[in-house]
This record gives C-alpha cells, sequence and structure tokens, in this order.
C-alpha cells in the first residue's frame, strides 16, 4: 500500500521525525490560510498524487508543474487553484494523468547538505536494516552501483530495537557532528519506532538533510506497509487512496481475491500463488501473453470464482481465459460448478481453456461436458497453454 | 525411510476447534496421523471427534501426551504466539499453516526460537507428508505414493503438480516439505535439501523455488558443494513484473534482487536439471536420473 505525501507527513510530525512544517489543503482558500500561518516567504506548495515526477509534469489545463516555489501567500491561492480539481500528468501516471484533489503546502528549505536514510525489513539479516549514505537525493540503486563503498548498512536486533550508540554510529557515518548530532540521533530513534511502531516493511528518507539553521530534517518520504499486519493499524488503512489504483485491483481484493493486472492479452484464473505465476510462465513460454496474475486461493466459494471471472472479462484486452486448477482440498466439481454458473452470470466474449487436476477431478470434467458451454478442455498444464494461445491467435 | 514424519510422530493440533484447523486435523487422522491432542486456551478438558484430548496450553499437550510435532491453524494475530508457546513446551517440530502472519511477529518469534532445539516450517505452508505414514497439513493425501524423491517448495499448489507428475509416472516421494511462501520463514531450502542428501532413502530431489529473497541461491551454492544426488528444479515467476508482491508475501522482485533468471542460472551452474514449465518438474528429474 502506498500512502501520499502529506499523509507520510502528518505519520513523521506524529512521531517527532522532523520535516519542515506544512499542511494539506482541499481548496485554494484553505491552502492561503495555510501559508499565512506558515509566516515564511520560502513557500512550496505541491500536487498530491501517488506518482513521481512531479515537477517536470503538466496539468491537461495547460499549467505547467505540480510543485512550486512562491512567495506569498496570495501566490499560493492561485496556483492551488490551476491545481485543485485537475489532471495532471507526468512520466510515472501514463497519459491519462491523475487527477489532484489535495495540495500540500509547507516551508521550502534550502539544504547544505542532502544525505540518504532508509529502514527496511531485511529476509536474508531477518531483522531490520538501516541503510544510510552521504548520497542524498539520488536514486540509492544507482548510488549501489556506481559507488556501493559510500552505502552503510546497520542490522538491527529486533529484540532490542535501535540503540543510541548505533544511532550515534550512523551520525558519525553521516558526518553529522557538532550542533546536528542530537537532532540526528533523535532523528534516527523517532523514525525507528515509527516502522516499528506502524508495521513498516520499508521506510526511505531520500533526502534527509541539513540546513543553514542546524536542523536536521525528513524533506521527502516513501513509506511501504505489510499488508499482513494492516488488521492491527486502521489508521493507516484510513489512508488508502483506491482513486490511485488499479481498479481491477480494487474489484478483486473486495472479495478476497490476489489480482494484480498485467499487460498481456490471455486472463488466467488459478488456485495458488505457486501455480498461478507457474500458469503466467508456461503462457509466456507457449508464445502467449499474460494479462494478470490471479490467485482465487486453496478454498474459493462459487461466488468468488464468478467475481473473478466478471473482473476477467472487464478487461477490454483479454482475447482468451485460462482457468488452472489444481484440486487439493478443493474439490474440482465444486470450481466446475463454479465455472459454468460464472459463464452462465456473464456472458463469456471470449475463448475460455480449462485444466481441472486432482480431487473429483472425473466428476468436474463430467459437469463441464454436460454444460455445453463452448468451454475448450485440456488435458494437462502444457496443453493448457498451448490451446490457450492458439485460441487467441485465431 | 523419510524426514521429519513418519509413523512415530505424534501430533498435536494448536486451534483444532476451529473451523480450518478441526477439518484439516480430520483429513491427517484419516490419512493415518497419529493426532493426539488439541490446544485451544480456554477449551482444556473438552474432547475433539470423541477421541482427542483438547488442552489450554501445549505445555500440558506435551506433558500428558508426549507430542512431539505441533500443527498451527491459530488466526494470523495470534500464530507468532503459538509458535512460541509450542517451542517453550519443547516440541520438537512446529509446522505453522497460518497465512498471512505480520512480518514483524515472525522476525521477533525467530528471535525467540534462537536458542530452543525445535524445527519450524512454515508459516504460511501446505505441511509435510511422509506418503504412507504422516500427513501433517492440507495437501491432498491421495496424490503421493510412498518413494525415494524428496519434494521441497514454497508453494502448495506448485507441489501438487510436482507430486502428481512424478505418482503419474511411477516415482514415489521419500517426503514432500513445503516451507512456505513467506519472507521469513523456518526451514529453507537448504536446510530441506540438506536433510535429503543425508536421508539414505531419499534418492533423487526436486526443489521448487519461485521469485524473491535468496533461498534458491543457497541452496544452489550447497547442492554444488555437497549433494550427489540428482536434482531437478522450477522457479516460477519469471513473467511477474518487479516490485510486484505475488500472492505470497515473499514472492517479490525488489531492487533487482531475486529474480527467476538468477535463480535458475546458479541452481544451472549447480548441475540441477532445470524444468522450463511447471508442466516438466517430473520429466526434469527423471531425465536427471538416467
Amino acid at each position: 500500500m502506498n500512502i501520499h505525501e502529506y499523509q507520510a507527513k502528518e505519520l513523521m510530525q506524529k512521531f517527532g521525525v522532523a520535516t519542515p512544517p506544512g499542511a494539506v489543503a482541499d481548496t485554494p482558500e484553505q491552502a492561503e490560510a495555510i501559508a499565512k500561518s506558515l509566516n515564511t516567504s520560502d513557500l512550496v506548495i505541491k500536487a498530491q498524487i501517488h506518482a513521481g515526477g512531479r515537477g517536470k509534469g503538466t496539468f491537461k489545463n495547460g499549467f505547467k508543474s505540480g510543485v512550486h516555489l512562491v512567495k506569498t501567500p496570495e501566490e499560493i491561492k492561485k496556483v492551488a487553484a490551476s491545481m485543485l480539481g485537475q489532471t495532471l500528468v507526468t512520466v510515472q501516471t501514463g497519459p491519462d494523468g491523475k487527477l489532484v484533489s489535495k495540495v500540500m503546502v509547507g516551508v521550502s528549505k534550502d539544504p547544505t547538505r542532502e544525505l540518504y536514510l532508509a529502514i527496511v525489513l531485511d529476509r536474508e539479516a531477518q531483522a531490520p536494516v538501516v541503510i544510510a549514505s552521504t548520497k542524498g537525493g539520488m536514486n540509492i540503486e544507482d548510488v549501489a552501483h556506481e559507488t556501493p563503498e559510500l552505502i552503510m548498512h546497520m542490522k538491527i536486533d529486533p529484540a532490542i530495537g535501535l540503540q543510541p550508540y548505533e544511532a550515534r554510529k550512523l551520525a558519525e557515518y553521516l558526518d553529522l557532528k557538532g550542533p546536528f548530532l542530537k537532532p540526528a540521533c533523535a532523528i534516527f530513534h523517532a523514525l525507528y519506532n515509527l516502522f516499528i511502531s506502524t508495521d513498516c516493511s520499508l521506510v526511505e528518507i531520500n533526502p534527509l538533510v541539513t540546513t543553514a539553521q542546524n536542523e536536521v530534517l525528513a524533506l521527502d518520504a516513501k513509506f511501504n506497509f505489510d499488508d499482513n499486519a494492516m488488521f492491527r493499524h486502521p489508521e493507516i488503512l484510513a489512508y488508502r487512496d483506491i482513486t490511485e489504483e488499479d481498479p481491477r485491483e480494487v474489484e478483486a481484493s473486495k472479495f478476497g481475491l490476489n489480482y494484480i493486472g498485467l499487460d498481456g492479452n490471455i486472463a488466467c484464473l488459478v488456485n495458488g500463488a505457486g501455480l498461478a505465476m507457474g500458469t503466467m510462465d508456461i503462457i509466456q513460454y507457449a508464445g502467449g501473453k499474460p494479462a494478470n496474475f490471479l490467485d482465487v486461493g486453496g478454498g474459493a466459494t462459487e461466488q468468488q470464482v464468478t467475481e473473478a471471472f466478471k473482473i476477467l472479462v472487464s478487461d477490454s484486452n483479454v482475447k482468451a481465459i485460462l482457468v488452472n486448477i489444481f484440486g487439493g482440498i478443493m474439490k474440482c466439481d465444486t470450481i466446475a460448478q463454479g465455472i459454468i454458473n460464472a459463464v452462465k452470470a456473464v456472458s463469456l466474449p471470449v475463448p475460455l481453456v480449462v485444466r481441472l487436476e486432482g480431487t473429483n477431478v472425473a466428476a468436474g470434467k463430467k459437469l463441464l461436458q454436460e454444460s455445453n458451454l463452448p468451454i475448450i478442455a485440456a488435458d494437462d498444464l502444457a496443453d493448457a497453454a498451448k490451446k490457450v494461445v492458439a485460441a487467441v491467435k485465431k | 525411510m523419510s524426514i521429519l514424519v513418519d509413523k512415530n510422530t505424534r501430533l498435536l493440533v494448536q486451534g483444532i476447534t476451529g473451523k480450518a484447523g478441526g477439518f484439516h486435523a480430520k483429513q491427517c487422522a484419516e490419512y493415518g496421523t497419529n493426532v493426539v491432542a488439541g490446544v485451544t486456551p480456554g477449551r482444556g478438558g473438552e474432547t475433539w471427534e470423541s477421541k482427542v484430548p483438547v488442552f489450554n496450553t501445549s505445555h500440558e499437550a506435551r506433558e500428558k501426551t508426549g507430542c512431539n510435532a505441533t500443527m498451527i491453524f491459530v488466526p494470523a494475530p495470534g500464530a507468532a504466539d503459538a509458535i512460541l508457546e509450542a517451542a517453550d513446551a519443547g516440541i520438537e517440530l512446529i509446522i505453522c499453516i497460518t497465512e498471512g502472519i505480520p512480518v514483524i511477529d515472525m522476525m521477533r518469534a525467530k528471535v525467540g526460537l534462537r536458542d530452543k532445539k525445535v524445527r519450524l516450517i512454515g508459516p504460511n505452508c501446505p505441511g509435510i507428508i511422509t506418503p504412507g505414514q504422516c500427513k501433517i497439513g492440507i495437501m491432498p493425501g491421495y496424490i503421493h505414493k510412498p518413494g525415494k524423491v524428496g519434494v521441497v517448495s514454497r508453494s502448495g499448489t506448485l507441489t501438487y503438480e510436482a507430486v502428481w507428475q512424478l505418482t503419474s509416472r511411477g516415482l514415489g516421494q521419500s517426503t514432500c516439505i513445503g516451507i512456505g511462501g513467506d519472507p521469513i520463514n523456518g526451514t529453507s531450502h537448504t536446510d530441506a535439501v540438506r536433510m535429503f542428501n543425508e536421508d539414505p532413502d531419499t534418492e533423487a530431489i526436486i526443489l521448487i523455488g519461485e521469485i524473491g529473497g535468496t533461498g534458491e541461491e543457497d541452496a544452489a551454492a550447497y547442492i554444488k558443494e555437497h549433494v550427489k544426488k540428482p536434482v531437478a528444479a522450477f522457479i516460477a515467476g519469471a513473467t511477474a513484473p518487479p516490485g510486484r508482491r505475488m500472492g505470497h508475501a515473499g514472492a517479490i522482485v525488489s531492487g533487482g534482487k531475486g529474480t527467476a533468471a538468477g535463480k535458475i542460472a546458479a541452481l544451472e551452474a549447480a548441475g540441477v536439471g532445470i524444468a522450463k514449465t511447471p508442466a516438466e518438474m517430473a520429466d526434469a528429474l527423471i531425465k536427471k536420473m538416467k
């Protein structure tokens, strides 16, 4: 799950991670009021969408850039009026762009240094790992590639958390000394606390900056959360903005289906994540392109299968559907009935290939045959992939 | 022969009075597994299926029944705690089926297991089966056949697929282990391969992996160094887009790490036969066995 920049700022403010002052507005008047309260002539206003590249983007009304540095609250009001309710197109949004319904107004800071700081849940270390670099403001993957010696990794013992000496070590590595030492350590501890308390899987501060006023501030932050832990974080779940997500994925999540949209034309419906990935792979191996990943899980109901079908056929790119089920605990005849009901409920505009194997497979195949629906039966996985690719090419 | 579980295994089921726990405990018992106890806090003193005693704690179950393995169906918010309780009770083998445990909970649980002499399999896994002797988990028992091929996998249904291919070609299995799809788990591919390698009655191994992490690469390094038995592998997710979590929490390519291509190259360099598609897992092994 991704969150907006202003939500990240709210979270950081709540946990005491120092950031430049600022707040979010839905109207030009509100934006102006926030600007007035900040009491400075170094103001910044930013359009709130999830996609990056905002500074170089263009609004569909012709207004340039989703990030503006201005001097007065009046100018903030004017810029806000040009952004709110308009669609911003950036390199990451695609040509459709994203509707801007909120802007963030803040104090613009002039950094003296730009650093990098992140915490990740590292699967190899089986612990949180702090990543720090003196090369801030750049893509960390590029830094890792070009100058790996400029990146520090520090494994934190999950049982005791980040210790003061570890924070000092990080500060020293980043050359944050003298008046910067104390605010730097404070920000490291606050960030670690936020990371653990909200079940993050990644928090990345890029850049972490110093200012001429001896501040250490998080200028931009990216958060990823552990989906498994969201049951205990209703406050984080409330940050979810479904207008920023693939509508097919939003629909699928309503029915407990694990769906990821891709750009091919062969839709697939599979039980089990591993088999679903394997099915995508074999479609590609047979010369086709998968339109999605869809795992209906081990105990899918008839209704879930029907809803899954609805999502698959609603995608106009889809030219054929492959159902691949290995019935274990889930019986093939139950699945077959689910498919039959689904096909009857949503008219089937494209060829459907079904491969069933496992528990009660004979009964399942018989049901499909007797249904007189235009279903192409496949003997095994390889056969299914071949048949579905052939169906698309017809 | 087999690894980890056999006809002497005495099974505890944590969460036996729940819907999934009860259903699968019954399936396991019907397969022939010796289900000796259940645990549900607050339900101690009840009897499950009119023969298996239910206890409040794993400690009590251990003391009264001598259970030496446990199957966990406790819902995700309490599953890591259930693992720690079983470990504290000294139950040697802990199989956690539960899906969706927060990563931080598992990370802490692993810290708690550091000094305990227990083996954890999972979480988010189908379990373990030694065909004809003992089934602990949610896999369909009848597709298996006793034999000499060891199977280890991160995915449930892909394991069934491999087992079915083996059984239909007349090849039985010594033991099949699902290590689970989560980023932090108890038993790695390497652990399972090592046990199969040391088991005199396992003659060949199928390793099923997927994108994310470096577990398959680590296993490849171990195989290259130590394993003379034929090994075949399939890695799922070659076509998965980077940065997206493919159903399993652990199945994600991030920062260019954990790609299918990297894993396949490492396994090939270790002399492992590669199944190019999931339809060819058994055939890739048979080719290696010749």
